[in-house]
């Protein structure tokens, strides 16, 4: 067992390097966004570093969480379950950071803690469904049922956010849309130039890498406490 | 057996076992008229347009009533050991989906057009707008009960039952609801369809991918 407990340790070791690098960047390298009035704006806009990644990540969790719960149900493979169970902890984690990041932003940029906008609205509602996931799962006793209902459960809640989104962006929005948008539309929106850019997709490529790391650490964990799950049905029906 | 009557089967069976217990439909109504009745002490004072209000009372009122139905669709199967027997006839477990959930759309539905005329007196609505507020209730109410129904087979198998059911319910409907609520704002404000096409679409949409959705998911739920 030795061997893939060093490649785990250089795994984390080289992740948090990144991270710190991140910050290193995005607070210190990265230019000052040119078009926004206030210093609290300018300063505040430094989120977007770590914001966007964060629920690109969040994102990526429930994307792999529902194709891990289709690959379970086709399969019946443990281990599909571990990662889907895995992946929505991560991303849940990452959810709760974003809306809470999002909304110390929104203070000095939109003068509100929250507000009823598509994005935060829907991040809000995926929060919810995935924290009725978990107690979906602590409610159930048979592994396999478990496995099933959960991985019922994460694809349909997973093709719902596109729904919801849909909908409630049928009401007015003020989130910036700074990607794929002329110089950044919304309050507190902002032109990308290079700099901004390379520091982003730095920024971007270490919280992946953290997601990867995390996943890894969490399933660890769950390939451990399944195997406990095992030996304790042996030892009982022995 | 064509599998139409196969799934009417299912929905007669439902349908008479209500009928002579009549436990869920009263139940459901008095809660749905309570719903409506503890709105209007509760908005009455700070208000100025009742009107503004209407749609959400209604929509509150029908999802909220409708999940007591949606509990118990499973969980009276389950206490009366009639699951396994049903189950275990010899049809397709999607008639047996399709007739549960038909049957649940049913009682909702029956519900809704109930509490409309009252809602429409209390709220001192116009009468003309009763049939297009029906139509929305029943579009409203394919949508509860297709994934409603799915969630309800799944929540009888965990420890919480029924209170799971709204937990995991409440989240997935949002945009029934949002949709609903919409639809009913318009045709009581009296606006041309066009305003409110699309949210009409939308409702149309979620039904029929949410209840194709929870019909091939349905086998998953129920296979042991």
């Amino acid at each position: 067992m030795k061997h893939p407990m060093d490649l785990m340790m250089g795994l984390l070791i080289v992740t948090g390097l990144l991270m710190v690098s991140a910050i290193v960047l995005a607070l210190g390298i990265a230019p000052d966004a040119v078009n926004l009035a206030t210093p609290t704006e300018r300063f505040a806009q430094r989120i977007f570093y770590f914001h966007v990644p964060n629920w690109w990540v969040g994102f990526l969790a429930y994307l792999v969480a529902a194709v891990a719960g289709a690959l379970y149900l086709i399969s019946r493979q443990e281990r599909w379950d571990a990662i889907g169970v895995s992946s929505i902890e991560v991303g849940l984690t990452f959810n709760t950071i974003g809306l809470v990041s999002g909304s110390i932003w929104a203070k000095p940029t939109w003068n509100t803690w929250w507000t009823w906008e598509p994005r935060l609205t829907t991040a809000a509602i995926g929060w919810l469904m995935y924290v009725g996931y978990l107690m979906l799962r602590s409610a159930i006793e048979n592994p396999q049922r478990r496995a099933r209902f959960a991985a019922v459960f994460s694809i349909l809640a997973f093709l719902d956010v596109p729904i919801i989104f849909l909908a409630i962006r049928w009401w007015r929005t003020i989130h910036p849309v700074v990607i794929g948008s002329e110089g950044g539309q919304g309050v507190g929106g902002f032109a990308l130039g290079p700099t901004i850019q390379l520091v982003f997709f730095f920024c971007l490529g270490a919280f992946t890498l953290l997601y990867v790391t995390l996943m890894l650490v969490r399933l660890r964990t769950e390939f451990l406490s399944q195997r406990v799950e095992r030996l304790r049905q042996h030892l009982m029906f022995r | 057996m064509h599998p139409l009557r196969k799934i009417l089967a299912i929905v007669a069976k439902d349908l008479a076992a209500e009928l002579r217990t009549r436990e869920m439909l009263g139940a459901m109504f008095v809660f749905a008229l309570l719903v409506i009745l503890i709105f209007n002490f509760a908005f009455e004072l700070r208000a100025e347009n009742q009107r503004t209000l209407a749609p959400g009372v209604l929509w509150v009122a029908i999802t909220f009533s409708g999940m007591l139905g949606l509990s118990r669709s499973f969980i009276r199967e389950k206490d009366r050991g009639s699951l396994e027997g049903l189950l275990l006839a010899p049809v397709d477990r999607g008639v047996i989906f399709l007739g549960k959930m038909l049957g649940n759309a049913l009682f909702i539905a029956v519900i809704a057009l109930i509490i409309l005329p009252v809602f429409v007196i209390l709220f001192n609505l116009s009468a003309a707008v009763m049939p297009q507020l029906a139509t929305i209730a029943v579009l409203g109410t394919i949508g509860l009960s297709g994934v409603g129904t799915l969630f309800s087979a799944m929540a009888v198998h965990t420890r919480a039952r029924e209170i799971l059911l709204p937990v995991l319910l409440f989240p997935l409907i949002v945009p029934v609801i949002l949709s609903a609520v919409k639809l009913s704002a318009a045709a009581i404000d009296n606006l041309p369809f066009a305003e409110a096409q699309q949210w009409f679409s939308l409702l149309v949409v979620f039904d029929i991918v949410f209840a194709v959705l929870s019909f091939l998911f349905f086998d998953y739920v129920v296979e042991e």
